[in-house]
Order: structure tokens, then C-alpha cells, then sequence
């Protein structure tokens, strides 16, 4: 897994089970190098705002200590993380840490080991933030002309879908105000940098499994804005013919495998996914089933067992998934900090076998970059990633949330690292584009959203039979009439309720 | 109006009647007569092995189900046959790995997902309702869920509350599910096949009890393409003076009352239901407008039950054609006791449907009294 491993820290740690980078720790959440412009503001000079960063000077101390794999001055360095002491203590001598149960064979063939290296953990298990993996990039390609970490075409790609993330979520506001939407609608303003970075990477074939805040995922995988805001409205024309809803998103052409509204239900079904895309590969011998699918939730689904579950079975079974958490800092009124033991999520991957990496959320480039590795990690059939992208959410939890549990300075901070803001200084200060360009893009996207509202507002409510329609795949689910036929011949089937 | 009416009928035709349930029940009418034996278990264990051998898209993946070869040895002999990559076996994660399996079903493939108990589905239910069952209809027909969930449900012995429910009331009140029940070999083997190839989610609740008991199986049965229809019910024994309305593991009881009811002259005709939703309410109305009277029998609780639906249907479609009320007969209204007296209390008996079918026919009193 040499993408995600600096060769110093896997010459120093080979030996943890459980293996932390140094650079990794001292460069922890949200402590942005400000070597990309003026408006990635580095978040440790405002430790006041965030929980979490009061946190980041014990860590860097650990970051210091932990290379050495002093197990003392870590316990004493994270007494504040009671549950720390007990992973870290572990090394290679625990016989936990070597498959030889025979209970654990039965996944053989399913997770192949490469005989020379028996003992998988060792090589794979990695924690490391966006710093790393940026520096090893550039340094890796010592003829690339620049530092640049996208073309202008690039750029301008994603400018736009996160220009129609945040354009369309406005929107969407302004129709709900209206009454043209209804029921819950989760809005997705501040996070689109994760939407972004990852999806934009993606082929069609590639799955994603959204939650309730699901419209920019849809948007980003291609789903048009037409069709995205008729299901909104409830309309014929929709996505899902109205059936759906704000938060069930689904698209079998463009792999939108739903909008799950309960938190941790979307886990399971995307490790599905990306267990049939091993499964076609392996078993039904389709050697192009590369497919990657991620999986998209938020911090406080890292606490629901679900969660638990599939990054075992996916690191288990070596599944081509990427988990990526939006780690907002809220699950709704709840703080992540009151909500969880360890607040750094992304430590949980190492727990289960797979790289955990923490990234900025409010940057869509360094997103992107670590998308990239976890990405091709997955469909090299390397198995699964844990991302945490740390982001923020600009607007209540759901439109009906008077969200006022949330302090007004935290607030206002993350409202000056704005996402799209960001990309526009990065691509200016870089003479990637010029102002009146992007202008332009927003221009069109505002159209665009015009044109879905009067699209989706004159299109037709669902007419009286499709009330019935959909429930089973098979025309003849709904069984057997009292005239002994199947009750779908009947003609009058979808008419009505009471007898179907 | 209800009772004189249902005496005559009752009394006609009782002992050809009897004549005629005795010989069924020694080789009912579908069954040639150098018929086969064979155990439920295998019959599940055949189906399964036929349809992954047929459909590579199919595959099994539950606790225990590969190198221990099931907890209950349905999926014995398929590891070595087909491979951990098609028979999975899973960590104890219920939610975890039946999402997975929805997620696959998503994806095309058809899986078949064990539960070691129906009772551990609790902690799957979400995905069985929320992933499984709705999918089609929120996403207006893109994403159908072909996938089985199957595994015993049901009263077993001796284990107390929480691994004794029937869960065939809860499934079938979900639209977007279909529920079957297995009885006999040729249920199990018809409904399975049927289940793998159904293109919707299927809940296919099996019994313990039931696993080792022999049935004979006819060639057609034992066919590699043998199918039942989902949404079918199937007539165990026809009779004329009562309706008795079973599934799963009740239908052998109810076939038993049967008999001990020919004795004393009440014609009984036993509904094996196989489906209990889709609910084939045509065969049952159909032959409450024969019989007149109707008992119904089931293992799980009363309220909002099996019985309960059927009693629905049948007041809502052939009211004018009830001689006496509807006859009840469900678990008791309590979690399940450990003890077995209370145990065995808490469950139809044999006895319980006997006297029900009497009441329904008016005949509490043995029939040697009113001669």
C-alpha cells in the first residue's frame, strides 16, 4: 500500500500493530499547511473556535514521542483519551495480531494474503493527514512544472459542481419557504469540498451510498438538477417519480444506490455494493468489475454499531469501498465532542485493518488528493479506507432546525473557509482562470437551477395508479385474485387501496 | 340463521368424508404412491444447491453457514461444493451483513441470507423493512432486492421468550415483502426455488421443529426446475363442515385434529397456507363458502395476527356465508415460558384446534350424545 505510507514511517513502525506517523499527528486536523493561499486560514491559531483543536497540542506532544513507540510518555501524553492507553500498548507480539485461528480461515480465499507477507497489518495499516500524502506527491514527480494540484480543466470542473451543490441547495431553500417542498429537507451548504473531491473521481459504473443530506451527491454523480428537484417536488418527472423523496435519492444509470434516512443503514448496503463488485470480479469471472463504491455519513454514525460492523467485514474481505466520514462536528444539537470517546474517527480505520486519514473538508484539493489514493487503493483491490473529512455545515441540521445550539463565533469561522471561496483564491493566485470565467460557470448554474424550478414545477403530480406501481419488481407480487388470477391482470389493480 | 343450517350440513356426507381424510392423510393426492421420503432439511439443503448451481449470481452468507455447515445443517456439503466466496460465512453482525446482502441484491447478485434464528432478524429489521422491502417502490422501480432471508422462526423448545416468535405478522404487514411458510418437503423445496427466483425480497420462515421430519416427495417435486407459486395456497385435506386455516408447523397439527375430528364425523378441510402474503384470500374465502365455518391456527401472538387478517378478509368478502364466528386459535398473549408445562400451554395444541372445530361446528358435546 505505498501510496499512503511515507518510507520513513514504515521503516520506523513496522513493527505496531496499530501504526501512527508522526507527521500525521503533528499535522492533525484542520492544521492546514498555508502553503496553498491567504484563505486556507491554518486552524490552529483560532483554537478557540473549535473543540478539537484544543486537543492538537497534546497530540502534537504524542506525534513527538510516538515514533519512538514509547507506550509511557503516549499514556501520559493522551491521559486526556482514557480509551487510548489500551490500543497502543498492543505490538506485534500479540498473537490477536497473526490469523492463525482457524475460525479466521474460512475468509481465505476471500482475502487473499500474498504468501511473503503472512502477517498482513503490518504493510497496510496506516494513519496518516492530507500533509503527507501531498508532500509525497510532489516530491514524487520531480519534473511536474509546478506545485499545482489540478489543471485549469480540473479547476473549472470542480468550480462547477460545487457552485451547483451550494446553487441548488439555495434553492431548495427558497422552495421549501415557498411550499413547494415539504417534509424534511437536509441541506448540504459548506460540505460540498468532500462531494466534490470524491464523486468527481469517479466512472459512472462507480456506486455511492448517501444519507438524508443526499442531494449534492446525486448532483456531483451526474443525476441531472431537473430530475433531483421534480423528486423534491414531488413530480412524475423526478428521479424516483415523486416516490422517493428529499432524502431517498436513488439512480440505477448513475449508480445512486439512495439516500438512507436512518443513521448507519447506508453503511451495510454500500459494503454490499462493493462486496458484489469482488464478487463479479472473482466469482462470475467479469475481469472489468473494478467498480468502487463510497460510502458517505457523518460523525455521528461513527458511533452506531453499524458502522463497527462493516469496516470489520470490509477490511475483512478486502471490499473496494471507501468510508468517508463528513465530520460536520454536529449530529444535529449533539456535539461530536460530547457524542464521542475518541473524537479523531479516522483512528478507527487502523483498529480495523485499513488506512485511516484525516483531511480538511473545507478544502476540496487536499479531499481530492487523498480521494485519489483511497480510490485507486480500492480499485487496485487493495481493500477499504477510512477518510474523515473535517467540514461544516452552513446551515441548520434540516430546514425545520432552529439550529441555536451552535455558537455564532464557530459559526462565522467556518463561514470565512468557505469551500468554494477557497478554490476560487487557489485557482486565481495560480493564474488558472481568470474572474470573468467563473462568472460565467456561476451565471450558467444559476440558469440552471431556474430552469429545474420551472422545470419541476410544471411538471405533473403522480397520477392516482401509481400509488400501487413499484411495490414489487414482479408484476405478479401483489398475489392472487378472487378469480383465481394473478391480482395485476386485474385491470382495476391500481385503482384504489382497500383490497391490494 | 347460522346454526340449523350448519348442523345439516355438518352431518351430511360424515362418513364418506371419513373414509376419504384417512386415506389422504396416509398419502395425500399429490404424492404418487412409491413416493420418496425425504426430510425438510434436505429438501431446503437440494433447493439451495440446485439454484446456486444453476445461477452463479446466487449466494448464501449468514453465521456458521460455510465450514460449520449451518447452524441447523441446512447448508451442509454447499462450502465444499461452491467455496467461501459463494457460502460467506460472517461475523456475529446481524445489521452488518443482511445490509450487505441488500446492498448486493442492489447490485444484481441474489443473495440468500441466513439467519441462525428469525429471532436474531431484530437486529436486522431495519434492512429487511427500510433497505429491502421499500427500495423498489422509493426508488419507483429502478432498484428491485432480489434476496431471500430464510432461517427457523417460530416456537422452538425449551428456550424461553426471546428465541420462541413467530414473526410471520410482523413481515407480512409490510408492503414490499413477501412471506412464506414452509410445511412439508415439497413446500420447502417448491417455495425456496420460487423464493431465489423471485425478483423481490422474500422473508422465508422456516421451523426448527420441522427440519428432520419426513415427507414423501413426488419425481415431479424432486425436478431440478420444480417451482411453487408464491401467493398460493395449497388445500392439505378437503372437507366440507370446517375450514381450518394453518402454516408451517401448525398445518401437521391441524391435520392431526383433522383426523381425530373424522372420527367423531366433522369433514375438515386443512388450508396450508405457504404464503402468507401475498395471502391467497380466494382459496380461503372460496372454501368458507363451502364449509361455512373457519378456524384459524397459528403460532404467534393473537392480536394483529395471521388469524386475525384472515378473519378480516373473510368478513369483508363472504360474511353472508358464516354459519358461526371465527374460530382463533393463536399463541398465547404472553412471552414465551421456559417452563415446559407452561410452555406447551402457551401453544396450540392438537387438542385446542379439536375443540375449536367443534365449537365452529356446534358439536362441543361428543357426537355419540346427539345421535
Amino acid at each position: 500500500m505505498p501510496p499512503l505510507v511515507t518510507p520513513a514511517i514504515t521503516k520506523l513502525l513496522p513493527s505496531l500493530s496499530l501504526a501512527f506517523s508522526a507527521p500525521a499527528l503533528n499535522s492533525l486536523p484542520l492544521s492546514l499547511s498555508s502553503q496553498q493561499g491567504a484563505s486556507f486560514v491554518p486552524k490552529c491559531k483560532q483554537t478557540k473556535l473549535s473543540p478539537l483543536v484544543s486537543l492538537r497540542p497534546l497530540i502534537k506532544h504524542l506525534g513527538d514521542t510516538l515514533i519512538h513507540s514509547s507506550a509511557d510518555a503516549m499514556a501520559s501524553a493522551f491521559s486526556a483519551f482514557k480509551t487510548m492507553n489500551q490500543p497502543l500498548h498492543r505490538t506485534t507480539n500479540n498473537p490477536f495480531s497473526k490469523p492463525t485461528s482457524p475460525f479466521l480461515g474460512s475468509g481465505r480465499e476471500f482475502r487473499p494474503v500474498p504468501s511473503s507477507a503472512p502477517v498482513r497489518r503490518q504493510s497496510t495499516i496506516v494513519a496518516v493527514s492530507s500533509d503527507v500524502v501531498k508532500k509525497k506527491k510532489t516530491n514524487s514527480i520531480p519534473f511536474s512544472s509546478s506545485d499545482l494540484l489540478i489543471t485549469r480543466e480540473e479547476g473549472l470542473e470542480l468550480f462547477e459542481d460545487m457552485v451547483l451543490g451550494r446553487g441548488f441547495e439555495d434553492m431548495c431553500a427558497q422552495m421549501y419557504y415557498r411550499g413547494k417542498m415539504f417534509g424534511f429537507v437536509h441541506l448540504y451548504n459548506g460540505q460540498e469540498a468532500v462531494s466534490t473531491g470524491f464523486i468527481k473521481l469517479l466512472t459512472k459504473e462507480d456506486s455511492v451510498v448517501s444519507t438524508y443530506r443526499d442531494h449534492v451527491h446525486a448532483l456531483s454523480k451526474g443525476v441531472p438538477a431537473r430530475q433531483v428537484m421534480s423528486e423534491l417536488f414531488g413530480r412524475t418527472t423526478g428521479c424516483c417519480r415523486g416516490q422517493g423523496g428529499s432524502m431517498h435519492m436513488f439512480s440505477k444509470e448513475f449508480n445512486v444506490l439512495g439516500g438512507f434516512a436512518f443513521i448507519g443503514e447506508g453503511i451495510p448496503v454500500a459494503t454490499g455494493a462493493a462486496f458484489t463488485s469482488k464478487y463479479r470480479r472473482e466469482v462470475l469471472k467479469e475481469a472489468d468489475s473494478d467498480h468502487v463504491t463510497l460510502a458517505f455519513f457523518g460523525d455521528g454514525t461513527c458511533n452506531n454499531g453499524q458502522f463497527f460492523e462493516c469496516l470489520n467485514m470490509a477490511a475483512l474481505w478486502k471490499l473496494p469501498i471507501v468510508f468517508v466520514v463528513e465530520n460536520n462536528l454536529w449530529a444535529i444539537g449533539m456535539s461530536h465532542l460530547r457524542a464521542t470517546s475518541d473524537p479523531e474517527i479516522w483512528k478507527k480505520g487502523p483498529a480495523f485493518g485499513m488506512p485511516g486519514v484525516h483531511v480538511d473538508g473545507m478544502d476540496v484539493l487536499k479531499v481530492r488528493e487523498v480521494a485519489k489514493e483511497a480510490i485507486g487503493r480500492a480499485r487496485r483491490g487493495e481493500g477499504p479506507s477510512l477518510i474523515e473529512c473535517e467540514t461544516y455545515r452552513f446551515r441548520g441540521h434540516s430546514l425545520a432546525d432552529p439550529d441555536e445550539l451552535r455558537d455564532p463565533a464557530e459559526k462565522s469561522h467556518y463561514a470565512t473557509r468557505d469551500p468554494i471561496t477557497a478554490l476560487k483564491k487557489y485557482m486565481f493566485e495560480h493564474n488558472l482562470v481568470k474572474e470573468d470565467e467563473l462568472k460565467a460557470i456561476e451565471k450558467k448554474i444559476d440558469e440552471m437551477m431556474e430552469d429545474a424550478v420551472e422545470f419541476a414545477d410544471a411538471s405533473p403530480l403522480p397520477p392516482r395508479p401509481q400509488l400501487l406501481e413499484n411495490v414489487f419488481a414482479d408484476p405478479k407480487g401483489f398475489g392472487i385474485g378472487p378469480d383465481g388470477r394473478y391480482r395485476c391482470e386485474d385491470p382495476q389493480f391500481t385503482q384504489g387501496t382497500a383490497h391490494v | 340463521m347460522l346454526g340449523i343450517a350448519g348442523k345439516g350440513v355438518a352431518r351430511g356426507g360424515m362418513n364418506a368424508s371419513r373414509i376419504r381424510s384417512q386415506s389422504l392423510l396416509l398419502a395425500s393426492k399429490s404424492y404418487s404412491s412409491t413416493a420418496k421420503q425425504m426430510t425438510v432439511r434436505d429438501a431446503l439443503n437440494s433447493a439451495l444447491d440446485e439454484e446456486m448451481s444453476a445461477d452463479p449470481k446466487v449466494f448464501i452468507m449468514g453465521e456458521e453457514v460455510g465450514e460449520y455447515q449451518g447452524a441447523y445443517k441446512i447448508t451442509k456439503g454447499l462450502l465444499d461444493k461452491y467455496g467461501p466466496d459463494r457460502v460467506v460465512d460472517t461475523p456475529i453482525t446481524e445489521a452488518g451483513f443482511t445490509g450487505i446482502g441488500v446492498g448486493a441484491a442492489y447490485h444484481g447478485l441474489k443473495p440468500v441470507v441466513e439467519f441462525m434464528t428469525f429471532n436474531f432478524s431484530m437486529q436486522a429489521i431495519d434492512h429487511i423493512i427500510n433497505s429491502a422491502a421499500k427500495s423498489n417502490y422509493m426508488s419507483a422501480g429502478q432498484l428491485s432486492v432480489p434476496i431471500v432471508f430464510r432461517g427457523p422462526n417460530g416456537a422452538a423448545a425449551g428456550v424461553g421468550a426471546q428465541h420462541s416468535h413467530c414473526y410471520a405478522a410482523w413481515y407480512s404487514s409490510c408492503p414490499g415483502l413477501k412471506v412464506l411458510a414452509p410445511y412439508s418437503s415439497e413446500d420447502a423445496r417448491g417455495l425456496l426455488k420460487a423464493a431465489i427466483r423471485d425478483p423481490d425480497p422474500v422473508v422465508f420462515l422456516e421451523n426448527e421443529l420441522l427440519y428432520g421430519e419426513s415427507f414423501p416427495v413426488s419425481a415431479e417435486v424432486l425436478d431440478s426446475s420444480f417451482s411453487l407459486p408464491i401467493g398460493k395456497a395449497k388445500i392439505e385435506l378437503e372437507g366440507k363442515d370446517v375450514t381450518i386455516t394453518a402454516f408451517s408447523k401448525m398445518v401437521g397439527f391441524a391435520l392431526k385434529a383433522a383426523e381425530i375430528l373424522a372420527k367423531e364425523g366433522i369433514s375438515a378441510e386443512v388450508i396450508n397456507l405457504r404464503s402468507i402474503r401475498p395471502l391467497d384470500r380466494s382459496t380461503i374465502n372460496a372454501s368458507v363458502r363451502k364449509t361455512n365455518r373457519l378456524v384459524t391456527v397459528e403460532e404467534g401472538f393473537p392480536q394483529h395476527g395471521v388469524g386475525a387478517e384472515i378473519c378480516a378478509s373473510v368478513v369483508e368478502d363472504s360474511f353472508e356465508y358464516l354459519d358461526a364466528p371465527v374460530e382463533r386459535i393463536s399463541g398465547s398473549d404472553v412471552p414465551t415460558p421456559y417452563a415446559a408445562n407452561l410452555e406447551r400451554m402457551a401453544f396450540p395444541q392438537i387438542e385446542d384446534i379439536v375443540r375449536a372445530a367443534k365449537r365452529a361446528c356446534y358439536r362441543s358435546v361428543p357426537m355419540a350424545a346427539t345421535a
